[in-house]
């Protein structure tokens, strides 16, 4: 049997972070909203309604453009996309179809053979349909979500595999909200994806006839159909059969793809320029504006991270990974000077945190300029580091500063001498066997005395102040 | 004294003079109603209760020192503009029981200038005809021969108004549908320039050509309305931010130094002879009282119909793709599935007029004749558009015929639809030019049949096409 | 261009069930109404840009902020079938 190549193409559309739907002045509802709360003429397709651009959406949508390289389009238009479907309220969908906002760039993305460019077609803007819910005799309609701005990016069947899909999927989440122009959260359906595949033979150029699956929205999800709609697309054409050109539904359940056996004249959408809406014609300067202020990128972040705070590259790299951690380190160890040691917190003890409450830093209480504070606080000796590590849990759940709480508790550190000797003395009298030890040079035992020393402290001695007094004094009694 | 047949003007001096109140005014006016509606069913419905209300608010505001051109006087509303808490049919058994949640623009902006809601006025269903026999409802008649259509597709407001009916009215013109009604029977009727006046909350026929406009008694009382009307709105993103002058003011020019075009298209063989010399004596007139006649040419005018049958049938297509039984208005009973629903609702609830005009527009956007109809069409309405533009360079206004004949007989042209869309000709291109246009009276058969002058003026030159319709009406028709 | 029209294909587009009645008259007017549109293939449209809108403008956009939704129980009330507060519609077994 031959070898056949797989290829994969996705759209995904993405909900954009507005505080309005894309035509008309209605928030953006949440998920668990009473049906049809968040509706109004507009969105709801009445007689003589209108709708009115939301700038920030093509705002959102040109910024994308420009984090994924795209080229922006100086006049882009808007189109009515005809199909009849309880969905749309209009019974067409408002989207772009001639003059799209953005066309061209990509995403690169890491694969065992080396990095590999993904190309983007163009990505276009577009509303969300209504959410249809099934009962066992009817349905019934809720249009909270129809109108909700949707960014569409159509990537070129650049993928040949699962995997890559993932890792496209992946970078483009992380695009897009390190850009702020997306939650991109999969459980509140911020990110769907329709992916084409098809296979054809090894050796042959023009690419077998494609499936399309629709509307999938978990990352498990996609992954799963993609691998389903693979073998089942091998098998099928190694038994000699033909894929059919069709549309798909990824069934969860049953962990297979189904034929929607869609009516032939489906596709015959009928595109009309929007009357309503005029061309949006940007200027130059404003897409430079646009530009000027677009987030830095992980990779650049990751490198300037690394000369600034003299961080090592995994740590930085780590950071930079997701934009709130990055911020998170920036802004602590900008307040403190230190990154090296807010990035050893971070990369150490945070992170344990966080993975043990199942949070993002910017959903606890710690404030970078907690962190700050706890550093300089061991810094400069007020307190020790053991003291430092049982407070950080105590901050990470219940926010406030370390100072104000070491100074209630009483927590600082012993660094008089006098009063530290007092301990050294009973330390050394409690260990005589300890102290011979170490005549008989056996130098460990000073460890071991320091370490009794501080348990009389109940921990807050000064550690090295501790040393220094337990040096001090056994070289005496030599 | 019948204050009902009392202009704009003249029922605000005696509102200002306390001679009559709105209440009696509006009584005035559902008397006329009551009186002669049964014969001429101009009105789909009235709301005399409302009115009166509105009424008693416009005298109290009035008493306590309220004044505006309208405050207090009643207008006749096209059955496609939502006015809130009224029905809003589209003479449509589609939108029977269907209650309007919202104000339109205009209807929001006669509201706050005080004007009264007395009724609904008949029209074409869905502003899809020439004469208002399309209606679902009931055939208006017009005033001046009760045999005869009153034109359309906003024949119950020329109706209303010239038939004592009302005071003034609001229509809709797509192409020619408040000129052509106005010239048949008798009325003042001026489409404003596309952008002039919001289009938000008035039903859509054809999204690029629709515009709301007075049909009024004299050419100055379509000046005080169309001051009320005019303007940018946030609702409508094609409406144009540009100031509106005071038309009153604008109406006081004279004809002395206007230059008067006569597109030599306009002036051929074809349209009824009595008509044609109704204008010609207008015009001859015109330039006794001081006008200065040149004629233009307008090359594509022979195309006008055909480019507007399909760019207004193709938006209308999706316009009225809406009208599903989903959310409002006429739904089949027992639909066995979403499909039937559709079908059967929409054959069910839409008219004949209406279903060829879907039909027509579906088949122009349909895959395959895009190009060669609807990317031609609008290529043409450029080359249209482009023949105004050089016409006003040499002239202020146009000066043409508005209809080929004046009204004829109900039932006469029912059979051939394209017969009926011929009739169009002179009203159609100012549409697809996005200009302005007005008719006014200037004379009748010799049947007593009212004949209609059109002026043409540029885009946002409806202070010029006043004035010239103003002095014509004043001073030399007089 | 063709003169022959698939009403039945382009009615089932439209969503409009027609009887045959209705066919036949359509069939034959839309032929002629579309005989006489195509007189605009005469025309050398080289070069020539579309006229899309009624007035050439750009860039109209609406700032976002929130406009408080209306009362939903003005929507539902024109529903010709409702569930609670939801659009009821006939079971959907398959996507159309």
């Amino acid at each position: 049997m031959s070898k056949y190549l797989i290829t994969i193409g996705l759209e995904t559309h993405v909900q954009l972070k507005t505080n309005t739907k894309m035509f008309c002045g209605c928030g953006i509802a949440v998920l668990d909203r009473e049906p049809n709360t968040n509706v109004c003429p507009v969105c709801l397709g009445y007689p003589g309604a209108l709708p009115v651009m939301n700038r920030e959406a093509v705002k959102l949508t040109v910024m994308s453009g420009l984090m994924l390289g795209c080229e922006i389009n100086h006049v882009s238009t808007f189109d009515r996309k005809n199909y009849f479907y309880p969905d749309m309220s209009k019974d067409y969908q408002i989207t772009q179809q001639a003059k799209p906002l953005c066309q061209g760039g990509g995403v690169t993305i890491q694969t065992p053979a080396g990095p590999k460019r993904v190309r983007i077609n163009h990505i276009h803007l577009e509303e969300d349909a209504a959410k249809i819910n099934h009962y066992a005799r009817f349905s019934g309609v809720d249009f909270n979500r129809c109108g909700t701005p949707l960014m569409e990016i159509v990537s070129e069947p650049d993928l040949s595999s699962p995997d890559e899909a993932m890792a496209y999927l992946l970078a483009l989440k992380q695009i897009l909200v390190y850009a702020g122009v997306s939650d991109c959260n999969l459980e509140e359906g911020n990110l769907r994806c329709d992916v084409n595949i098809s296979v054809r033979p090894e050796g042959q150029a023009q690419l077998g006839t494609r499936a399309e699956i629709k509307n999938m929205n978990t990352f498990k999800g996609i992954y799963a159909a993609l691998e389903y709609e693979i073998a089942r697309q091998l098998a099928t054409v190694a038994r000699g059969g033909v894929i059919v050109q069709e549309t798909r539904r990824w069934e969860p359940d049953l962990g297979e793809t189904q034929s929607m056996r869609s009516k032939e004249n489906a596709h015959d959408y009928r595109y009309l320029p929007e009357p309503d809406l005029v061309p949006v014609a940007l200027a130059p300067e404003q897409v430079a504006a646009w530009r000027a202020a677009l987030p830095e990128m992980p990779a650049a972040r990751r490198e300037r991270m690394m000369a600034e705070y003299g961080i090592p590259e995994y740590d930085a790299g780590v950071l930079a990974d997701a934009r709130e951690n990055a911020d998170f380190f920036e802004a602590a160890a900008r307040l403190c000077g230190q990154g090296k040691t807010v990035s050893n917190w971070f990369m150490t003890e945070i992170m344990r945190l966080l993975s043990e409450t199942g949070k993002t830093i910017t959903e606890c209480p710690l404030t970078p300029a907690a962190l700050a504070e706890l550093v300089v606080l061991v810094d400069t000796r007020v307190i020790n580091g053991p003291t430092a590590k049982e407070l950080l849990p105590e901050l990470f759940r219940e926010g406030g500063m370390p100072d104000a709480l070491v100074r209630a508790r009483g927590l600082g550190q012993v660094s008089d001498t006098s009063a530290l000797e007092g301990f050294v003395e009973q330390a050394l009298a409690a260990n005589a066997k300890s102290v011979e030890d170490f005549r008989a040079g056996k130098k460990a035992a000073a460890g071991f005395l320091v370490g009794q020393v501080m348990k009389l402290s109940k921990g807050k001695a000064d550690p090295q102040l501790v040393g220094k007094l337990v040096a001090e004094k056994l070289a005496g009694l030599a | 004294m019948d204050v009902s047949t009392l202009t704009i003007c003249e029922a605000a001096s005696g509102l200002r003079a306390k001679a009559f109140s709105s209440v009696e005014l509006t009584g005035a006016v559902l008397d006329a109603i009551e009186k002669r509606d049964a014969e001429l069913n101009a009105y789909l419905s009235v709301d005399a209760e409302g009115a009166l209300r509105q009424a008693a608010g416009a005298d109290a505001a009035r008493a306590a020192g309220a004044d505006g051109d309208l405050l207090g006087v009643p207008v006749a509303i096209k059955d496609l503009i939502n006015v809130e808490g009224q029905p809003c049919t589209c003479a449509s058994k589609q939108l029977l029981g269907y209650v309007s949640p919202y104000d339109a623009t205009v209807s929001a902006k006669l509201r706050r200038a005080g004007a009264i809601f007395a009724g609904r006025t008949n029209m074409d269903e869905f502003a899809m005809g020439s004469s208002t026999e399309a209606s679902a409802f009931k055939v208006t008649r017009n005033p001046h021969d009760l045999s005869r259509v009153p034109g359309g597709s906003s024949g119950g407001s020329a109706a209303a108004v010239a038939g004592g009916e009302a005071i003034a009215a609001l229509g809709t013109d797509t192409g020619g549908s408040i000129r052509q009604p106005a010239s048949f029977c008798g009325c003042v009727g001026l489409k404003p320039s596309y952008g002039r006046v919001s289009r938000y909350g008035v039903t859509a026929y054809a999204s690029s050509l629709d515009q709301v406009g007075p049909m009024t008694r004299t050419v100055e009382d379509a000046a005080v309305l169309l001051q009320q009307l005019a303007g940018c709105d946030a609702r409508d993103g094609t409406t144009l931010d540009l100031p509106v002058p005071d038309y009153r003011a604008a109406l006081r020019g004279g004809l002395k130094g206007l230059k008067i075009g006569l597109p030599k298209e306009y002036y051929i063989d074809g349209a009824d002879r009595e008509v044609m010399a109704c204008v010609r004596r207008a015009v001859d007139a015109c330039a006794a009282a001081g006008a200065e006649i040149v004629e233009v040419s307008l090359p594509h005018t022979e195309y006008a119909i055909a480019v507007y049958y399909i760019v207004a049938t193709a938006e209308a297509s999706a316009n009225l793709a809406r009208f599903d039984g989903v959310r409002y208005g006429h739904r089949a009973a027992n639909p066995r599935s979403v499909f039937e629903l559709y079908a059967k609702s929409r054959a069910e609830g839409l008219g004949t007029e209406v279903k060829r005009r879907i039909i027509l527009g579906t088949y122009v956007l349909s895959s395959g004749y895009y190009e060669a109809y609807y990317g031609r069409a609008q290529k043409v309405r450029t080359l249209v558009r482009k023949d105004y533009a050089e016409a006003f360079k040499t002239c202020d206004v146009l000066m043409t015929p508005v209809a080929p004949t004046a009204a004829y007989r109900i039932g006469e042209a029912c059979d051939d639809p394209l017969k009926m869309y011929l009739g169009d000709i002179f009203t159609v291109p100012a549409n697809l030019a996005g200009i302005c246009g007005i008719s006014v009276p200037c004379g009748a058969t010799a049947a007593g049949l009212p004949v209609g002058l059109q002026l043409l003026g540029p885009a946002f030159g409806e202070g010029t096409i006043l004035r010239a319709a103003y002095a014509y009406e004043q001073e030399v028709r007089a | 261009m063709s003169h022959t029209i698939d009403v039945a294909y382009v009615a089932e587009l439209a969503r409009l069930e027609l009887s045959p009645d209705e066919k036949r008259t359509f069939q034959q007017q839309l032929e002629t109404i579309v005989r006489y549109v195509e007189k605009i293939g005469e025309l050398d449209l080289t070069g020539i840009e579309p006229t899309l809108h009624g007035q050439s403008l750009v860039n109209v956009f609406r700032e976002d902020v929130v406009v408080p939704s209306l009362d939903r129980e003005r929507f539902l009330a024109n529903a010709p079938e409702r569930n609670g507060s939801e659009f009821k519609l006939p079971k959907i077994v398959e996507d159309a």
